[in-house]
């Protein structure tokens, strides 16, 4: 399809796990993200949830470069980022960008806004010629809802949601196609929430920018993605579109982790399917055989702990979900 | 148990009247806590809801006594508990009532317990100090608290430190220790932010079964929206060290009074809807040493006029009798869409 702006095959990092100090031997490995298959179509937005631990953020490093892949392939209109190098790296590099979850750390205090979002075109030089550059920066700032003239202002003189914002013009700088947003809201107070969120909306529409969406609140994930991948213990486990996998859910994960989320409607109280998993998420040191979810599920069965459930679409479940025993179940409205 | 004198077993649980806290920082005074009322039956959930900075989490250490001490004051008000004024007693008595009678849970489990001693020793310490109990007692019993959060081979577990914990686990060894010495009251400030939704859910279904069990009354400080309308009774909104709005849990979702509540509830985003663009409360909360004049909410009110901006609102319009509801707003009725 020409449409699709990034897909990723097999993509898998280990980090590894050593013993000694002076003659280090690894001793095992923490499969961080563990064969991941993912396309991002032009203009939309996937949306990737899963709980902490689960490979999301290690995947948002992976397709920005931040971390080395230990196998597989992220390829970006038709270029295969891992194998780039030198100058064709950089310059691929350009078209996708990143926005961090915290705007208190991810901000250099010493450096004024207008430094702060000027930085990349250092590092790009041919994007805006060196004249330009101030002005291009107002432009950005006055793109995300800030004042231009606030451009000499150091960090800590905006407020959480602003700053926020500063860390969307920093993304947006070197006109990218694609931009990860990693927990870009969780940082944020209810009522700053919303603004970000539409910011976001607004700016694709404005841009044409698709985005990696990676939250924890499926509720904000629903509200902005088109499609949703959902991961545990580093393999996506179900995807499809928003309305698949809210509506009719297959995989028993998602069951769960949608039947957690609470409803801000108290009439719902008691009448919806609550599923309660008992445990926590197993250590991706050691993850468990077959399929990896199975010390949690309640329809785990010899087969499970034999052979892995592939990610694909079954008789009963018309989107890709890796499980053996996939079906529908609506877990979020009421009965 | 030491019985407090004065206590009178027919007035409310707890009842927390005009309660003003400031800080008195080098930067100026930040008024955190400007009027706070509420009350709280036994067996009874209450939410206090409000984001960063509405003063939530300093009515709660007000409650405990445990606000530092400088920078922060408790400069008017009350807090009762069965008609005893908490602020008035001395520090040894004031001392017998935490943990005895009102227990907190905090945030952030892995700070709040002490990396340095053991779990089971930390859980003792409580049976030692307030019961006098022998070491081998403590023991026991802490193994048998642990039992009741469930937590799994809680024998083997009694032994280990905080950080061999998961953060689930230790939000249990938590609330174990709050419900140490049978309190009647628990203060519950934002227990399961910090946790995923899957063991949020455990979490709230185990402080929902003991709370029960023990008849006990519940002070839930959050800004999780969800989470308040799964297990609140009544709902206080706080904004700028006010409650705004009190009411019960199904009238304040289907018609809030304030507009602020409903500015919030309009805001979050759903997981049963794909919603249209979010609405948006413009501009920021107000930073505490600058507190508008008039009502705190007014430069971001869709509803605000001169009024709002020269007269503050009194501290509850009445806004029904049956249910009991109120709101700090001027224009309630127009909020209300009456």
């Amino acid at each position: 399809m020409s449409d699709v702006v990034l897909e990723t095959k097999g993509l898998v990092k280990h980090f590894p796990i050593t013993q000694g100090i002076v003659f280090k031997s690894k001793v095992g490995a923490v499969r961080a993200v563990d064969g991941v298959d993912i396309q991002l179509r032009r203009g939309e937005t996937l949306g990737v949830v899963g709980e902490s631990g689960c490979g999301k953020s290690t995947l948002a490093k992976l397709l920005v470069g931040l971390e080395t892949p230990t196998a597989g392939s992220i390829n970006v209109r038709g270029e295969d980022m891992v194998k780039l190098k030198g100058a064709a790296l950089r310059r691929a590099r350009r078209n996708i960008q990143m926005v961090l979850q915290d705007p208190y750390t991810s901000l250099n205090p010493r450096m004024t806004v207008g430094d702060i979002i000027g930085e990349p075109f250092e590092i790009h030089p041919e994007v805006v010629p060196k004249g330009g550059r101030q002005r291009a920066v107002q432009d950005l700032l006055d793109t995300v809802g800030l004042n231009p003239d606030h451009i000499n202002r150091y960090p800590h003189q905006f407020s959480g949601g602003q700053r926020q914002r500063i860390g969307i013009a920093r993304a947006l700088a070197l006109k990218p196609e694609i931009i990860v947003c990693d927990e870009p809201v969780s940082a944020l107070d209810v009522s700053i929430q919303a603004q970000v969120i539409n910011l976001l909306e607004r700016l694709q529409d404005e841009f044409g920018l698709s985005y990696i969406f990676i939250a924890h609140d499926l509720s904000v994930v629903r509200h902005i993605s088109d499609r949703v991948a959902v991961m545990y213990l580093g393999k996506v486990i179900e995807t499809g579109h928003d309305q698949a996998i809210y509506e009719q859910p297959t995989h028993p994960y998602t069951q769960a982790l949608l039947s957690a989320v609470p409803v801000p409607d108290p009439r719902l109280r008691g009448l919806r399917d609550q599923i309660v998993l008992e445990g926590d998420v197993p250590s991706p040191a050691n993850p468990p055989s077959g399929c990896r979810f199975r010390t949690r599920c309640w329809k785990a069965q010899e087969a499970c702990a034999q052979q892995e459930p592939l990610l694909q679409i079954r008789e009963r479940s018309p989107h890709p979900s890796a499980c053996h025993f996939a079906e529908i179940r609506d877990v979020v409205r009421g009965r | 148990m030491d019985v407090l004198p004065g206590v009178d077993a027919r007035a409310p649980l707890l009842e927390v009247n005009d309660l003003h806290v400031e800080f008195r920082t080098g930067y100026g005074v930040a008024k955190a806590v400007n009027g706070a009322n509420f009350w709280l039956s036994p067996g009874e959930t209450l939410a206090i809801l409000g984001e960063s900075g509405c003063g939530k989490s300093v009515t709660a250490q007000a409650i405990m006594g445990i606000l530092d001490t400088p920078p922060g004051y408790v400069t008017q008000g009350q807090i009762r508990y069965r008609g005893v004024d908490l602020l008035k007693l001395p520090e040894d008595q004031r001392r017998k009532v935490r943990a005895n009678k009102i227990a907190m849970i905090f945030q952030d489990a892995l700070s709040a317990l002490n990396p340095v001693y053991t779990v089971g020793f930390q859980l003792g310490e409580l049976f030692r100090k307030h019961r006098g109990m022998s070491r081998a007692d403590a023991r026991k019993r802490a193994i048998d608290l642990l039992d009741q959060v469930k937590i799994p081979a809680a024998k083997v577990r009694v032994n280990d430190y905080p950080h061999q914990f998961s953060g689930g686990m230790r939000q249990r060894v938590m609330i174990a220790m709050a419900l140490a010495l049978d309190p009647e009251v628990l203060i519950a400030d934002e227990p399961t932010t910090a946790l995923d939704v899957t063991v949020q859910a455990q979490i709230m279904g185990l402080l929902a079964d003991l709370q029960r069990q023990r008849n006990m009354g519940l002070i839930l400080i959050t800004h999780d929206m969800g989470v308040v309308a799964d297990v609140a009774d009544r709902i206080s909104v706080m904004y700028a060290g006010k409650v705004v709005e009190e009411a019960p849990v199904y009238d304040i979702y289907a018609r809030p009074a304030h507009p602020y509540t409903r500015a919030l509830l309009e805001s979050i985003p759903r997981l049963d809807m794909k919603g249209q663009q979010l609405s948006v409360i413009r501009g920021l909360p107000p930073a505490l040493t600058d507190i508008p004049k008039g009502c705190a909410f007014n430069p971001r009110c869709a509803y605000a006029r001169d009024a709002c901006r020269q007269d503050p609102p009194p501290p509850a319009y009445q806004v029904s009798v049956q249910p009991h509801r109120t709101a700090r707003c001027h224009f309630f009725r127009e909020v209300l869409g009456e």
